[in-house]
């Protein structure tokens, strides 16, 4: 008795099973065929040589040479990396937090919101290589042109300093069309915020600006992680960037056919990897702090 | 009389909290219209300045305002966009993939939402690296895995990867589903059950219509995303099918095989045509968004991007 019970109970649970990899099947080819297979494969070009025969692909071997022509040999990649770099890191610290404040400016009610809402969701639309870079060309707000008094101010600061603010003043317009999936993001959590929290703060006499730092700021951590990963993501694959136009542009390099281009498409993850773990180890240590 | 004093006390406060609220209100719309302001000035610059005759163009008075409405801008951008082709091609691209992506997504969701079954962890923490993976990675291989196929200039390396969960940000879209299928309680499963629905009936029927703010979501965000796409899709497709983005890249170029480059006898490429051009790649996309876009706010209110 009891042991029939226990195999019902078991085939239960192997039907359930067996349903969930139905369900998932379909994810669990395209990952190994679409994902996996590719990103294997792509390592394995980046340490050959490729040459095209009319019977398929001929691979010999080279080891790390195609690495090595990319950090030592080609200035191009050095650079474009580090630009890229600047981009990513510069753009992300002032894609979160704007986006934030702009979530917050919108998520009370107030008139015209529907209105604001749809200008501030603009970027999200239009968020594409080339229509950005046709009208951001044409159109931006330049700062250099008429900001002197900025630029004097910026020359005493130290070069640590300096550098990076005058990379976001510059790239400002481009950086905050970055924002539109992330004030989402951020509006979405600031929703979920129970109002009673609020409410039971201000009965004990906390102001707007107490609430803001012990209660919304708290409850935004999640979605500020998640929002520094994405934009991090988002902006690598931004096919404005540089090091982006040189990898696929080396795609068909007359000389090395795929092998260079592969070998920095993975320095690039890696080093984007990179980040993103610093990103995780920067909110982990928020986290202690707070506590 | 305490209570006297009390009641004051108590309307003073509220006085100076409207006075307050009021200020606020204040700050509040200076910084949306200064900082709204960096997202309209570029369409705003595009829309008016398509519509600038050679003449104003010249004409350094005229900054913003057209004194005629000069529509010829956008009848050359049409023919150098070759636009009726290109446009049907933008939304072949974009169009079946999004409700591919969608469909899809919300079935390997309800997977992973309903189910427990081995490895399951160690299969949702790859579908969220995959995300990470950035696409130059995976470009040669897949490049050349379609190219093996024959697949190379055809619609098909934009409609295989989303059929198999792996399309533009799917694993967005499936942490979306999952979020999704998981807050509603299971009891709605269990009660169709035991009226003999099977897990496709209760997926279709109970599942399906419980999450049309997610799949509003999916639809919207997939449909623009795949629109916009232009890195990948230009080296698998983009030299026999291009669509509208990749043709504005390349419109310098494709104006100047058409009118002829700038010389003494043809006119060179003006702005204003750039511009028009731009307006036409990226119109249909406003125009679906301004109609849809109250679904689309309200899609990402009620989805539950944020997750817990």
């Amino acid at each position: 008795m009891k042991s029939s019970l226990k195999k019902a109970s078991l085939s239960a649970g192997t039907r359930n099973a067996l349903w969930g990899y139905g369900f998932i099947a379909i994810w669990l080819i395209g990952f190994f065929g679409f994902t996996l297979y590719p990103t294997v494969y792509s390592f394995i070009i980046s340490l050959n040589d490729v040459r095209l025969t009319s019977n398929g692909m001929q691979f010999t071997w080279r080891g790390l040479y195609h690495y090595q022509y990319a950090l030592s040999v080609s200035g191009d990649f050095k650079m474009q990396i580090s630009e890229g770099l600047t981009f990513i890191i510069c753009a992300t610290i002032v894609v979160v937090v704007f986006s934030l404040i702009i979530a917050l400016l919108l998520n009370k009610k107030f008139p015209f919101r529907t209105f604001f809402r749809v200008v501030f969701f603009l970027p999200v639309v239009i968020m594409s290589g080339p229509v950005i870079s046709k009208l951001l060309t044409g159109a931006t707000v330049n700062f250099s042109s008429h900001g002197e008094l900025v630029y004097t101010f910026l020359n005493d600061l130290p070069s640590v300093l300096r550098t990076p603010t005058l990379f976001v003043l510059e790239n400002l317009v481009t950086i905050l069309w970055f924002s539109g999936v992330q004030i989402l993001m951020y509006l979405a959590g600031l929703q979920k915020i129970s109002p009673d929290i609020y409410e039971a703060a201000s009965i004990d006499g906390a102001g707007s600006w107490e609430k803001f730092w012990k209660i919304t700021l708290p409850h935004m951590k999640p979605m500020a992680l998640i929002n520094t990963v994405y934009t991090v993501v988002e902006i690598s694959n931004y096919s404005g960037l540089g090091i982006n136009k040189l990898i696929s542009n080396n795609v068909f390099n007359q000389t090395r056919i795929y092998s260079y281009s592969a070998a920095m498409s993975w320095l690039y993850f890696v080093i984007v990897a990179v980040l993103l773990i610093l990103v995780f180890l920067v909110f982990k240590l928020f986290g202690r702090s707070d506590k | 009389m305490m209570h006297n004093s009390k009641s004051k006390l108590l309307s003073m406060q509220k006085g100076k909290n409207l006075a307050k609220s009021s200020v606020s209100l204040v700050l509040r719309y200076i910084l949306l219209i200064s900082v709204g302001f960096v997202y309209l000035y570029p369409i705003i610059y595009m829309l008016l300045g398509s519509l600038l005759s050679p003449g104003d163009q010249a004409d350094p008075t005229v900054k913003w305002l057209p004194t005629v409405w000069y529509f010829q801008n956008y009848s050359e951008a049409i023919q150098t966009l070759d636009f009726s082709h290109s446009f049907l091609r933008s939304l072949i691209v974009a169009v079946g993939p999004a409700i591919l992506q969608t469909a899809v997504t919300a079935i390997i969701g309800f997977g992973f939402a309903r189910f427990s079954f081995p490895l399951k962890n160690l299969w949702m923490v790859l579908m969220v690296a995959t995300f990470i993976i950035p696409v130059d990675v995976t470009l040669v291989p897949r490049y050349v895995l379609y190219y093996q196929y024959g697949m190379i200039d055809t619609y098909l390396p934009a409609y295989l990867p989303s059929l198999f969960g792996q399309g533009i940000k799917s694993a967005l879209f499936i942490l979306v589903f999952y979020q999704f299928f998981r807050s509603y309680p299971i009891s709605f499963d269990e009660a169709a059950e035991l009226d003999g629905a099977g897990k496709i009936r209760v997926f279709l029927k109970i599942a399906v219509p419980m999450s049309r703010p997610a799949i509003v979501l999916s639809l919207l965000f997939s449909f623009i995303w795949y629109w916009n796409e232009t890195s990948q899709f230009n080296l698998y497709f983009g030299s026999k099918l291009p669509t509208l983005p990749m043709q504005l890249e390349q419109f310098t170029a494709r104006y100047e095989a058409i009118y002829g480059a700038a010389t003494e006898t043809s006119k060179a490429l003006s702005n204003s045509t750039t511009l028009a051009g731009t307006a036409l790649s990226i119109l249909p996309v406003i125009i679906l968004f301004l109609a849809f876009q109250k679904q689309f706010i309200e899609s990402i209110e009620r989805s539950g991007v944020t997750g817990e």
